[in-house]
């Protein structure tokens, strides 16, 4: 191919008089509107600097005659967000919590304000799937020890549990039936065994027969004589198979021994109503409401 | 003449001043042809129509960028079949290959949107300001009221061409008749009027004042393809052996070649090269010097084809008195063959996989906090986020159910518990996605594998199913 060019174009330009295995490196000369387009850029550079923050200085940069911030784009952006989402906020806020259900947009939103604020609020205890550990409840099952239907959620959430100064707070007050010398360690131990029998745990046993008189006496009041629990006192249902404490004999010892008292904040004083409202449309929707 | 030559000496080149002269001939009527076509296609096409009931628009070709849906006559792609489009690029970049392999820079020279603009934009300047001698005439002139005239109406007719292509571009993204109303009326968003000027910019500059600068210095295509060429490919060639020595129009037999050096190649040339110097990056093979060549020869008596479309290895054999390598055999070479292989494989792949696909389809997401939830009576339930996607442009009514996971029962997160059966029977707009979270409750023991399967209920054979787990709590949790 080299001898079909007999003229060729190098033979006109100047070259850098670089040459390695007689391939040349022409010196062709920059279009003059390359050149243009780099003025161009440092025009707007120039632009750049003076309407946004560019130049640093010792504590922060110059801040351009725009007055534009990162920090104010966000405020901007999230109030504008804010501003769209309050006409559904204020709707949540003012529905009764037993209409929000059955309308699914306000459901919706209200799940997914919910998720949110349950996230912020709830998971240090409930942990973030809402599922719980020893001592703080798991939300999502069908075990509920106040109720789970959507208003008593709320009514829950608002009050707290044990809460001292809230007349309505959720409050079971069970005797520490060791450690109050109600019962002794044996009494204790057929209780035990009685529980565990009527929650499928155990067989019958002489001793589970033995519960059984301890249990009419001492906890059927509040259990019930099934031991199915009462949620007006927020008495745990013994027969199922969820267990807040542990269901093995240690752990239920100890749980008639001492007794358990845990708590909850009362969030209506924390939270707006809208707030309180999308926790419990929330935490009703994780499979457990009823 | 060359443009080379042009910028020789300081260290900034203006760009040289180039006048193209109408030519006739072969190559110049199938570029005629081609840029009925083409620009045809590229203006026509948002406005044709194409039925799709009364849920999809009626654009045959949409690019519905806020709905995430791309409309090609009967085909409908969702975003997550975007790599139909990565097969077309695929297939745009290996059809690239092979077409600069077997005919060399005949994208350049034709079908490449730059050179149509600028082709058609040189008609302009023409049709105003008359042919190469008289734009000539005009630039070294004085300023007149007639210049200015010709200037203005030049200028105006290709801003009113940039535009017509900005206007053309952006009715590809919206339904046209609409849209068009909309713009006119200035109701149509900003978006639509920020493109349709950037474009009527850089058509303007481009196609009017940068011409064959883009092709030099900003495409990068031209110096790939430098690599690309081989004495094999057809490119567009001065047969020096023949036109050698130039005979500058005295005629004395036997002692010039057929170059009577009368220019009339370098005239025509819109890249402002001359061919004679060989093969060279600038030249985009639009072949206009070969019409031009073959005119001058056909008026001497000379055969044609002093500059003709040819490879490297048929002028050697030609010169040298050598028969010159079929046709077929300068096509049929194992790298075009293995271009054309590639590109037919994701062709075919694509066209087999476009026919095959369902409508239909289903994703699921284990909810993995918490896997699982022990229940009040011992049994488990897992939850799972799923999406039914309806692919077609009608309403369905799809059955969701359970297989393969005994005593199990299911219920969304709309219903309740109350409702739970084995399967779950709701309707999916017309090309919508349906998401629902739903719920999974079976015994505490059995397969920790089953299938969520979904069908269409007005189809026997439009289903979906995945394989998902269901997890339960290990021993003593």
């Amino acid at each position: 191919m080299a001898e079909q060019q007999k003229p060729t174009p190098e033979a006109k330009v100047e070259t850098t008089s670089h040459e390695w295995d007689g391939i040349k490196e022409l010196d062709t000369p920059l279009p003059r509107w390359w050149l243009w387009c780099f003025y161009a850029c440092i025009l707007f550079a120039i632009g750049y600097c003076v309407a946004y923050p560019a130049i640093p200085l010792a504590h922060r940069a110059t801040a351009g005659v725009l007055n534009w911030t990162s920090h104010g784009q966000l405020a901007a952006e999230q109030a504008k967000v804010e501003a769209g989402r309050a006409g559904m906020r204020l709707a949540i806020a003012n529905t009764p919590i037993e209409r929000i259900p059955p309308n699914s947009a306000l459901m919706q939103s209200a799940v997914e304000g919910g998720r949110a604020a349950f996230k912020v609020n709830c998971v240090q205890c409930h942990g973030t799937g809402a599922s719980g550990r020893k001592g703080f409840p798991n939300l999502t099952d069908d075990d509920w020890l106040w109720g789970g239907d959507v208003k008593t959620i709320r009514q829950t959430l608002e009050h707290g549990v044990r809460q001292p100064g809230d007349k309505q707070t959720r409050m079971s007050q069970m005797p520490a039936f060791g450690r109050d010398g109600i019962l002794t360690a044996d009494q204790i131990q057929d209780a035990v065994s009685y529980v565990r029998y009527i929650s499928h745990q155990e067989p019958a046993s002489i001793s589970a027969r033995r519960g059984s008189e301890v249990f009419a006496a001492n906890c059927a009041a509040c259990h019930g004589a099934q031991g199915k629990g009462n949620r007006q006192l927020g008495a745990p249902n013994l027969t199922d198979a969820i267990w807040l404490y542990g269901g093995d004999r240690d752990t239920i010892t100890e749980t008639v021994t001492n007794a358990r008292y845990g708590v909850m904040p009362a969030w209506g004083k924390k939270l707006d109503r809208a707030s309180l409202n999308m926790l419990a449309a929330y935490v009703h929707s994780l499979g457990g409401g009823e | 003449m060359s443009s080379l030559e042009a910028r020789r000496g300081g260290l900034y080149a203006r760009r040289p001043d180039i006048f193209p002269k109408a030519v006739d001939g072969f190559f110049r009527r199938l570029k005629w042809a081609i840029m009925v076509v083409t620009l045809t296609i590229y203006y026509a096409t948002p406005w044709l129509r194409w039925n799709r009931g009364p849920y999809a628009p009626d654009q045959a070709v949409l690019v519905d960028l806020a709905h995430r849906r791309f409309y090609f006559f009967s085909i409908e792609i969702w975003p997550h079949e975007f790599y139909y489009v990565a097969g077309l690029l695929v297939m745009a970049g290996v059809g690239l290959f092979l077409i600069t392999s077997t005919v060399g820079r005949a994208w350049c020279g034709y079908a490449c949107p730059q050179t149509v603009w600028t082709d058609l934009f040189l008609h302009v300047e023409r049709f105003v300001e008359g042919d190469r001698n008289a734009q000539l005439k005009l630039k070294r002139g004085p300023w007149s009221v007639a210049k200015v005239v010709r200037k203005v109406v030049k200028h105006g007719i290709w801003l009113a061409i940039a535009m017509a292509t900005g206007g053309a571009w952006i009715f590809y993204f919206a339904d046209a008749p609409a849209l068009a109303r909309q713009f006119l009326a200035g109701h149509a968003a900003p978006v639509a009027y920020a493109t349709v000027g950037i474009l009527t910019a850089t058509t303007y500059v481009l196609a009017g004042w940068m011409r064959e600068q883009v092709c030099n210095y900003m495409c990068p295509w031209p110096r790939i393809q430098g690599a690309m060429l081989d004495e094999r490919s057809l490119i567009v060639t001065y047969k020096d052996w023949r036109g050698e020595p130039r005979s500058h129009g005295i005629k004395k037999a036997g002692e010039f070649g057929d170059c009577v050096d009368c220019l009339a190649c370098v005239q025509v040339c819109p890249a402002g090269i001359d061919i004679r110097n060989g093969p060279q990056m600038e030249c985009i093979t639009c072949a206009l010097c070969i019409d031009a060549c073959d005119q001058v020869m056909e008026k001497l008596g000379r055969p044609r084809g002093l500059i003709d479309y040819a490879t490297l290895e048929d002028c050697e054999a030609e010169a040298g008195g050598r028969p010159p390598v079929p046709v077929m055999r300068t096509l049929l070479r194992s790298r075009t063959l293995i271009y054309f292989g590639l590109w037919a494989v994701v062709g075919s792949a694509m066209a087999l996989s476009l026919g095959q696909r369902t409508r239909l389809d289903l994703s699921v997401a284990q909810e993995r906090n918490p896997l699982w939830t022990r229940l009040s009576n011992g049994d488990v339930r897992n939850a799972y986020s799923i999406h039914v996607r309806n692919m077609e442009e009608r309403p369905r009514t799809v059955r969701l159910a359970i297989e393969g996971l005994p005593a199990a029962t299911m219920w969304d997160s709309l219903g309740s518990e109350k409702a739970a059966a084995s399967s779950l029977t709701f309707t999916v707009g017309p090309d919508q996605v349906e998401r629902r979270r739903i719920y999974v409750r079976g015994p505490e023991t059995g397969p920790d594998h089953y299938s969520l399967s979904v069908a269409a209920l007005d189809q026997e054979h439009s289903t979906a199913a995945k394989t998902v787990r269901f997890e339960r709590p290990e021993e003593g949790q």
